[in-house]
């Protein structure tokens, strides 16, 4: 985007420098003029060329960020019923229909952050850049789900490092980047103090009682979520040429 | 040297020797690796089968106390979900009833009748039990209500109260409502699910024995009901239960039951799989695929790209199974599920290794030996790989540390599952992969070799059916799949391809097979009919927890415990003094067929009684407790030692408890029936499985009738217009359909068109008359008409036209005396025609197909020009000048033209030393015909036979400028960057230069200056003053005529007469090499932007030249005859001559690929739309080739009056158009598919 730009301005500057022997007011007013022209120039093409390519995207990450919000949310149930799963589907229909919605949107705006800020800053992201990674890293995180709400453990401490340190392999393995860290750091924090506020509002309630427990390893599967969604975006904005799978 | 880099090295080398050894000994090493891993899996086959099955543990019920909560490790057999006090105790009392002895007045009813009767004093008996002031009612287990959905169930099911189920909760154990039942059978029916079930059923579950064992029957033969009564207890009391026990056998004492009455059965329930867990298990199996696909599609370079995807999956399952099987070979059972731990066991131990070392070993050199390259490619990655494993392992021990027991135990598994698969890495795949190269070396071997043999048939003669000539032949039947062509899946549009893969990969028919199996096994699995009870038995006599198994034959009563010769004693005497032998079983039953009628019922006890539950569906306890929302998931349940109870009816008692309709059931004997009764469910699911399977069967068949696209080859012998031609099929047996391709005629020309130039987005054409028409290559719409003197509309087109005819004319007259050279440029076609006919105006239309030039052809132009413009005015304005126009011609023969009947006729371009003096006769009163035309930008080149080249606006039709300086005409046109070369008659060779004064700042480049790289073409605004001068002119640039111009990449390429092709720099007209080479004159030059030159000439050879040596790369002899055309692409080199063949040549070793036979006088039609696709021309259709296996892709018949015509030129946009050159009308063949791939 930033070389496009450039080439842009450039390409704008050139009649400006031509008409050298103009006064200076004049110049000045051209120059502004062709400047103006360009930038519009520029914006319109640029939102033309990725506009495109930014809505798929963001839809794409969007279905990916709902499928997985409504996954774990069945992985989560504490079954009491041997099978009744219409109670079972009722409730994740009727009581939170907005969670699903909330977390795609969550998912498309970090999936699209993640190579936004990658170009930003400038460092282009070139660590295990193919789907087969992805698809590795999104059974990973899973995989983490699947053993925050499947396996006993002793207490809320070892649950809270044993996620925190699975979710720092996740990144370790897939992502390995400042801003990966960062940007997941931030979803994190962001995404629990949301949670919390919600639950201090009494607009959401934990299914379990014991509050604490539940809230303690929040952050570890934000923040692997955010890799997860972050690395999926990446490889949608580099793959945007191929064609992008969605699962 | 410090210690890493030595252990590099060490590492490295001790891998290259490996893969030496791998390569060298294939086959033992794959047995090796297939007898270790059926090693390692071996342990697997004591485990039970996976499964929800519940799992059994025996304790004795004499020392019988209820286990604590905390584990406790000296009791090493107890598993470990033996905790805590089970969910309930189960008490069963096994009642077996009989009327004895049996009266031939008895009618059927009475077998069950009175027995089923007594079932209400025996409740009423357990009901009232007391033992030191423990009654029932404390004791059992209490339950409330039924779940809301089972309100139907609501008068037959407890509730609040004793869970106490028998076959008197039909009757809501009231003896009254029994007694006034008509009909029993109905009452116990009317609850059953129709069709199949899949759990236990309302019957089953009162009774609590299977519903065939029960006797409840009108036809049973064997005259005994059995049923149970079951009581749930919450807490256990080992002296009410005895004291029950011992009530009930004194009431009603079983003589000879020896049932063992000291075993406690505790059974554990598995966690069942509702919807709610499927669902992300699902979801993990999906990502799982998705890994694994995208993991094998970079297996590439390979020759079973599928065989080597199979070889990686193959090892990293059976590195699982390894590891599951070495765990339980060490004593370490997997308690974790299976099914949900197994894709993450995948992910973690990847495929990565697998790719990273097909990877390496592929970019080894293809010159060495397979073993060696293998070795090398394996040392390569040796550090890496290590590496990795290190990693891994490390991670893993993290894990273990988390002290999290199910965490370690994953980590267990994932640490000898991951060195497992290496092991298998390093042998199996490592293997496979020698094996697999070796292979594609061969077919590499293979291929070459026919290829050099591989020259075609010569042509039929009869060219009465051309299309049915015998394929080209392929290089081989192995085709290699050296870089898969991109354009393979980029041939159809999208929908399109998603029908043909499911077409191609009958997914459809095989998702349905799949399911039909799944949907079986499921039925075979909880089928009625019994052969799951066999399979449980199975699984209870492996399992090591299950002591008591069945016998596997539960039908026949087996030895009878003691072998007791009193064991099946009656309590009253049967009145037949022989008693039956013991066997009176119903197998042997049903196996005397009207034996003795009146034979009394005997009661047996065997050891299949002690145990009757496990008759049932293993879904019974669950299923019965799910009723009250108590789950058994995860928990167990205690199943207390059966009480016997054994009773014997009178045949008065039985009588008197009848019901006034019983009596109307008459007694029937049918032992068929009987059959047919008891194996009824068996047959019900044949008949539905094989009206299953025929329904699927038609299924599939019209799946594959709307699916499979082979159709269109039957269909197509009804269309009228495909009847010529057999319908190309592609490699995968599917021709995409004819309407995908349709093409546009460009009709308005009234004479032969004789040039074509596009650009891209304009289409410029010209025809004999002069006319000169551009169209809009994207529609089709004529924009622009210039007529022959645009800018002189005054004249009269007769006089214009037939001037034009003559000057011809005289042109072909002065060169007919040249016997010895062949028309280079000439269709076959006409060539044969011509010479025989006399006169040339006796037949005025026929004159237009003699003239052809073909000069106009120029590798399409890298920019594309957009325009904005509004032509509407324009075209209309255009097109009313040039109704007016064609009316008038040839209404006037001209005296003037008179010459001589020429013995030989010669196409324009052809050597002329043609009297300028005649050409010029009157050169200000009507202009020469066009020779050859291009187009840039918007700007038309045509250079005139009179030597004077001419600068048109594309859009508006004005004439932009105009240069005499030469004399003599235009042959050919390049016209390339500001610059336009013109080759002349006379053999010189004129540069110009067209400079364009725009007003100021008015300057506007089309696209981004960075891409740099093409050429830009600027945008000719109607404001510019364009000028054009003769920069340079080389006045003997070839001895001879120049009959070929050709120009890209700043060079400038001739080729003459003379047997030499020159190359001139643009810029500054400098001739750089004088190319020798050929024996002939040139007839054809390829020249690219990559600087590629070919040439082919008179003698039929083509020579690939270095354009920056000037040396001769190959010279290889194709054609009998002029070779026609040429173009290249980046692998191949496609030529065609005057022998309708074209050949495609490999371009870096010159071989031969192979030829393809084309339709009399279509031979230099072609063109390449990709490195891929080749199109030709043919008999009022062009032709699609796959370049790289030389199968006619697709046959597209261009409008129906056309049919005759055969393509004289074909042109290929930029756009993937093709334009088609059919005499006096073009057609425009848009290819939509490649349009997709140049998005």
């Amino acid at each position: 985007m930033p070389q496009l730009e450039d080439r842009c301005w450039s390409c704008s500057c050139s009649p400006g420098m031509k008409s050298k022997g103009f006064p200076p007011a004049s110049r000045a007013r051209e120059a502004m003029s062709a400047v103006a022209g360009a930038v519009s120039q520029a914006v319109c093409s640029l939102r033309r060329l990725h506009s495109a390519g930014l809505v798929r995207r963001g839809v794409v990450l969007f279905a990916v960020g709902v499928f997985l919000a409504l996954v774990l949310y069945l992985l989560q149930i504490k079954r009491n019923v041997v099978l009744f799963p219409e109670e079972v589907l009722d409730t994740l229909l009727s009581s939170s229909w907005w969670i699903p919605l909330s977390c795609g949107t969550a998912a498309a705006v970090v999936g699209l952050l993640y190579p936004c800020l990658d170009s930003h800053l400038g460092e282009p992201h070139k660590f295990k850049r193919e789907w087969a990674s992805v698809m590795r890293c999104i059974a990973v995180f899973v995989g983490i789900n699947h053993a925050s709400a499947k396996l006993d453990f002793a207490n809320n401490m070892q649950l809270s490092l044993t996620l925190a340190a699975l979710s720092l392999g996740l990144w370790w393995t897939f992502d390995r980047s400042r801003s990966g860290f960062g940007l997941g750091l931030t979803t994190a924090l962001l995404a629990t103090l949301i949670a919390q506020l919600l639950v201090y509002n009494g607009i959401y309630q934990y299914t379990s009682p014991e509050v604490r427990s539940v809230r303690s390893w929040l952050p570890c599967i934000f923040f692997s979520g955010g890799v997860t969604v972050g690395n999926i975006g990446r490889q949608l904005a580099m793959g945007s040429a191929e064609k992008p799978h969605s699962d | 040297m410090t210690v890493r880099e030595r252990l590099r090295q060490n590492i490295s080398a001790a891998f290259y020797r490996h893969g030496l050894l791998c390569a060298s000994y294939p086959v033992p090493i794959i047995l090796f690796t297939s007898v270790s891993i059926l090693t390692c899996c071996y342990p697997l086959l004591k485990l039970p089968l996976p499964g929800t099955g519940p799992v059994e543990f025996t304790t004795g019920a004499k020392d019988y106390s209820v286990p604590s909560h905390e584990p406790q490790g000296d009791l090493g057999e107890r598993p470990d979900w033996y905790q805590g006090p089970p969910v309930a105790y189960i008490q069963q009392v096994l009642v077996k009833a009989a009327v004895s002895p049996w009266d031939s007045s008895l009618v059927p009813v009475d077998v069950f009748r009175s027995p089923l009767g007594r079932v209400f004093s025996l409740l009423e008996e357990i009901r009232n039990h007391v033992y030191t002031d423990r009654s029932l009612e404390t004791l059992c287990l209490q339950v409330t209500e039924l779940l809301p959905g089972l309100r139907r169930m609501q008068s037959i099911l407890p509730e609040h109260g004793c869970l106490l189920v028998s076959p008197g909760n039909y009757w809501q154990n009231r003896r009254d409502l029994f007694d006034s039942d008509p009909d029993i059978l109905k009452t116990v029916h009317q609850h059953e699910p129709k069709g199949i079930h899949t759990s236990a059923t309302l019957k089953d579950l009162l009774f609590g024995v299977p519903g065939k064992n029960t006797g409840v029957s009108l036809y049973s033969r064997k005259r005994v009901v059995t049923y149970t009564i079951t009581i749930a207890l919450s807490s256990y009391d080992a002296r009410f239960v005895a004291s029950l026990r011992a009530r009930l056998k004194q009431l009603h004492p079983s003589v000879n039951c020896t049932l063992r009455e000291d075993h406690m059965v505790h059974v554990h329930f598995k966690e069942e799989i509702g919807i709610a867990e499927l669902i992300p298990l699902v979801t993990t199996y999906i990502i799982l695929f998705a890994y694994i696909y995208f993991s094998t599609r970079k297996i590439d370079m390979v020759k079973s790209k599928w065989g080597l995807a199979l070889a990686a999956v193959v090892t990293v399952l059976s590195s699982l199974l390894m590891s599951v099987g070495l765990c339980t070979l060490f004593g370490l059972t997997p308690t974790l599920n299976g099914g949900s731990i197994f894709p993450y066991l995948v992910v973690v131990i990847g495929l990565e290794n697998v790719l990273v070392l097909t990877k390496s070993v592929v970019s080894t050199p293809v010159d060495l030996e397979v073993k060696l390259r293998i070795a090398q490619g394996l040392s390569s990655e040796s550090w890496s790989i290590m590496k990795n494993m290190a990693t891994e392992l490390v991670i893993i021990l993290i894990g273990y540390f988390t002290l999290v027991p199910a965490i370690q135990e994953f980590c267990l598994f994932a640490v000898v599952g991951l060195v497992s698969d290496f092991f298998l890495q390093m042998f199996f795949f490592t293997t496979v992969l020698s094996i697999d190269i070796r292979r594609m070396e061969l077919a590499d071997l293979n291929r070459r070799l026919p290829a050099e043999a591989g020259m075609p048939p010569p042509p039929k003669p009869g060219p009465l059916r051309p299309r049915e000539a015998p394929p080209p032949p392929r290089p081989s039947p192995h085709t290699i799949t050296l870089q898969a062509p991109a354009f393979r899946n980029l041939r159809l549009p999208k929908r399109l391809r998603v029908v043909y893969f499911l077409a191609r990969t009958r997914l459809a028919q095989r998702i349905i097979m799949v399911g039909t199996v799944i949907w079986i096994g499921i039925l075979v699995y909880t089928d009625p009919a019994g052969l799951r009870t066999y399979l449980a038995a199975q699984v209870s006599e492996q399992s090591p927890l299950g002591e008591a198994g069945l016998p596997p034959h539960l039908g026949v009563a087996p030895v009878f415990p003691g072998g007791d010769p009193t064991s099946t004693l009656s309590v009253l005497p049967a009145p037949e003094p022989t008693p039956l032998p013991e066997n009176q079983s119903q197998g042997h039953g049903a196996s005397r067929p009207g034996g003795a009628p009146l034979t009394s019922p005997q009661i047996s006890w065997g050891s299949e009684d002690e145990e009757v539950w496990r008759r049932l569906s293993f879904r019974y306890w669950p299923s019965l407790f799910s009723y009250y929302n108590i789950t058994l998931a995860k928990r167990y349940i205690s199943i207390l030692p059966v009480i016997p109870v054994t009773l014997h009816l009178n045949p008065q008692e039985a009588i008197e408890m009848r019901h006034p309709q019983d009596t109307q059931h008459a007694p029937r004997s049918s032992a068929k029936t009987t059959d047919l009764q008891t194996d009824l469910t068996l047959y019900k699911v044949a008949a539905l499985g094989l009206f299953a399977g025929v329904v699927l069967v038609l299924l599939l068949f019209c799946l594959y009738r709307v699916l499979c696209p082979r159709n269109y080859g039957q269909n197509g012998v009804q269309h009228g217009r495909r009847r010529r031609g057999d319908l190309p099929c592609d490699e995968y047996g599917y021709s995409p359909p004819v309407s995908e391709i349709s093409p546009l005629l460009l009709r308005g020309h009234s004479m032969d068109i004789e040039c074509l130039a596009s650009d891209g987005m304009l289409l410029a054409s010209c025809c004999l008359a002069g006319q000169i028409r551009v169209w809009d290559a994207q529609t089709g719409d004529c924009l622009t008409v210039i007529p022959n003197n645009g800018y002189i509309r005054t004249h009269t087109c007769t006089l214009k036209c037939c001037c034009a005819i003559t000057v011809h004319l005289l042109n072909l007259t002065d060169w007919g005396k040249e016997h010895t050279v062949w028309p280079y440029n000439e269709p076959p076609l006409r060539r044969r025609v011509t010479p025989s006919r006399p006169t040339l105006f006796g037949d005025q239309p026929d004159l237009t197909p003699l003239i052809d030039t073909n000069f106009g052809e120029l590798p399409p132009s890298h920019t594309t020009v957009g325009f904005g413009f509004d032509f509407g005015g324009l075209v209309e304005k255009a097109y009313k000048e040039h109704e007016a126009s064609p009316t008038m011609h040839f209404t006037a023969p001209t005296p003037p033209v008179t010459p001589a009947p020429p013995q030989r006729r010669r196409s324009l371009g052809d050597p002329p030393v043609a009297p300028p003096e005649r050409i010029n006769v009157s050169p200000g009163e009507w202009d020469s015909s066009v020779w050859s035309l291009e187009l840039r930008g918007n700007l038309i080149a045509a250079g005139r036979s009179s030597g004077k080249l001419e600068l048109w606006d594309a859009v508006e039709g004005t004439l932009r400028c105009c240069n005499e300086d030469g004399s003599s005409g235009i042959t050919a046109l390049a016209f390339l960057n500001n610059r336009i070369v013109a080759a002349r008659l006379n053999g010189s060779l004129d540069f110009f230069t067209v400079d364009i004064n725009k007003p100021l700042g008015l300057l506007q480049y089309r696209g981004p200056p960075g891409r740099a790289s093409l050429p830009s073409s600027p945008c000719y605004s109607s404001e510019d003053v364009i000028s054009c001068q003769l920069t340079r002119s080389v006045q003997c640039a070839h001895q001879k005529p120049i009959t070929v111009l050709r120009a890209a990449a700043g060079r400038v390429v001739t080729g003459s007469q003379d047997h030499t092709v020159r190359v001139y720099r643009l810029e500054d007209s400098c001739c750089l090499f004088t190319l020798q080479g050929h024996s002939g004159g040139i007839t054809a030059i390829y020249i690219d932007q990559t600087m590629v030159l070919a040439s082919g000439g008179q003698d039929g050879a083509i020579c690939l030249w270095d354009v920056l040596t000037g040396s001769r790369v190959s010279h290889v002899y194709g054609h009998r005859g002029d070779v026609t055309s040429l173009v290249c692409t980046n692998s191949c080199v496609i030529s065609s001559g005057l022998d309708d063949l074209i050949c495609i040549w490999d371009r870096s070793t010159g071989i031969k690929l192979y030829s393809i036979q084309q339709e009399v006088g279509c031979g230099s039609s072609l063109g390449v739309i990709s490195d891929s696709l080749l199109v030709t021309g043919g008999h009022g259709c062009v032709s699609f080739w796959d370049l790289n296996y030389g199968d006619l892709l697709q046959t597209v018949y261009l409008g129906q009056n056309s049919e005759g015509q055969h393509v004289r030129q074909l042109l290929v946009l930029d756009n993937a158009a093709i334009v088609c050159d059919f005499g006096s009308e073009l057609s425009l063949v848009y290819v939509p598919s490649v349009l997709e791939k140049l998005d």
